[in-house]
């Protein structure tokens, strides 16, 4: 088009660092994965310039689909601004040129590690989840020729005995991240590492969500508007995390809270593990028990006395 | 030593103006096509000039999705176009297979005489996606109207409906979805508008057709 005809970028990398080949392998594996919600579709995963473990499947999948005027919010744990994070942002602000934000709702495309925002998505959103293992019967059954015709004879019940077993051993499921759904009636899908806090919002999302695991080959996909049902029994429904207090900083209940330790005597604090919700929250006047800063608190303090 | 010549009669006609943002645009159309069945998405201007009977919508997704990669089947009246053949053989590298069951992506640009859908290939149930995505030119597209769709993608249900198409067409989707999770994905391109109809979309026909 007229309007982009030079990157400025072009000298040293093609738009969003892939080749055109690559980029076509991987965007036909993602519409099979759109078209059969949950399966595992196999791609030629690419070395990238970061060590596996570090999103490169994500970062397949944000550059095969990511255009010019995308805008694009990079999130690890929750959080804008932890290393994982700022390291892809920059990888593609210099490969793409597009525009970064930290805000979940001005973004258009946002690669996630471990975590999907509190804010509710839109449809014009795109949620791109980085995956360390895409199988979830991974662990129960090694061998990837046997998790295959697991998958295609639909044959779950080894999963189920592991959760009974969590039950018979610990009295509750135990799993609390990376916790199994059931897609569309018919595929056992690993949601990645998620809090299992997380699964119910992957049930009937309005965005598109996208799974891409670089060092196991792996793409799948969970289409807007799709049944999304995490694993339970009848006599032990499954059950989100519970957290007794709320953010210490933006007072929010009903979110994902992170452990804070604040010095070596066991003081400690929760906070939302979703940086710019609670930073929203705080720049629209909600402020927590610990709002002021309480480092800064307790040496005022010791400066009065 | 000499390079074999491309047994071309005159020069194709060019493809994508930039092949790199153009082929984005038309992914990104076309993998909201699928992700919401039977939602019409409307395709950047292209200004592409295409050999007839390929639609410049359909060049564009073949442009964008082919390479040496993909097996592609033509469809009788595609097939019998040397500037066609050349066109797509020039740009993308795709082989062109005689054998519907053996394509990738298969070209369709007279839907009203297509052949069977179950001739293509539909995946192994270990690999539902070894399967042949169908790239189907129409002239319209409505939501008005026509096979009523639900399931993944679709917050409720939506109507949908193309032409022309072979009035063994939307039976012959309908077993085609029964195979879930085998089967074959559709993309239906108007001159204008993408639609997608995956294979894990639930048709059913109000009235009898």
């Amino acid at each position: 088009m007229t309007e982009q005809t030079y990157d400025n970028f072009a000298d040293h990398y093609n738009f969003a660092y892939l080749d055109e080949q690559t980029k076509r392998m991987i965007r036909r594996a993602i519409l099979k994965a759109i078209a059969v919600p949950g399966y595992q579709v196999p791609f030629a995963s690419r070395e990238m310039p970061m060590p596996y473990g570090w999103g490169t499947g994500g970062v397949q999948v944000t550059a095969a689909i990511i255009g010019a005027n995308d805008v694009l919010k990079m999130i690890d744990q929750g959080s804008d601004d932890t290393t994982n994070a700022v390291a892809l942002r920059g990888f593609f602000v210099k490969t793409t040129g597009v525009e970064a934000t930290t805000k979940t709702s001005e973004a258009t495309i946002i690669q996630t590690r471990h975590r999907i925002p509190e804010e509710p998505l839109k449809a014009n959103q795109t949620l791109v989840y980085q995956v360390p293992i895409p199988e979830p019967l991974r662990k129960l059954e090694p061998r990837e020729t046997e998790t295959r015709k697991m998958h295609a004879l639909e044959e779950y019940g080894l999963m189920h005995v592991k959760l009974y077993e969590d039950i018979a051993k610990y009295g509750e499921i135990a799993t609390t991240y990376a916790y199994p759904v059931l897609v569309n009636d018919r595929y056992v899908m690993d949601p990645s590492p998620i809090p299992k806090f997380d699964n119910p919002k992957m049930h009937e999302m309005e965005a598109l969500q996208l799974f891409g695991a670089g060092r196991e080959k792996r793409i799948y996909a969970v289409p807007p508007h799709t049944k999304v049902e995490s694993l339970d029994f009848e006599d032990y429904p499954f059950e989100i995390q519970k957290f007794e207090e709320p953010c210490a900083l933006c007072g929010a209940e009903n979110v994902y809270l992170d452990e804070v330790i604040l010095d070596d005597k066991g003081a400690r604090m929760f906070v939302c593990s979703d940086s710019d919700f609670c930073e929203d929250r705080r720049e629209n006047g909600h402020v927590g028990h610990m709002a002021a800063n309480p480092i800064t608190e307790s040496e005022n303090r010791g400066a009065d006395a | 030593m000499t390079t074999p010549s491309l047994g071309l009669q005159k020069a194709p006609a060019p493809g994508l103006k930039n092949p790199v943002h153009d082929a984005q645009k038309i992914f990104k159309v076309a993998m909201n096509a699928l992700a919401r069945p039977g939602s019409l998405q409307e395709m950047p201007e292209l200004g592409l000039e295409v050999p007839a009977p390929l639609t410049q919508t359909v060049a564009a997704l073949a442009l964008t999705l082919l390479d040496y990669d993909t097996p592609v089947y033509l469809d009788p009246a595609l097939a019998q176009e040397v500037d066609v053949v050349d066109y797509l053989r020039f740009h993308t590298g795709a082989p062109i297979v005689a054998l519907a069951s053996d394509a990738a992506f298969a070209l369709i640009s007279d839907p009203a005489k297509m052949s069977a859908i179950s001739g293509f290939a539909v995946g192994t149930d270990e690999y539902p996606d070894r399967s042949t995505t169908l790239l189907i030119a129409v002239d319209d597209m409505t939501n008005t109207s026509g096979a009523t769709l639900s399931g993944p993608g679709i917050k409720t249900e939506t109507e949908f409906d193309a032409a022309p198409l072979s009035p063994a067409f939307w039976p012959q989707m309908i077993a085609n979805q029964t195979l879930y999770p085998l089967g074959v994905d559709v993309l239906f391109a108007s001159p204008t508008h993408v639609a997608g109809l995956p294979r894990s979309s639930k048709i059913s026909m109000k009235e009898a057709r």
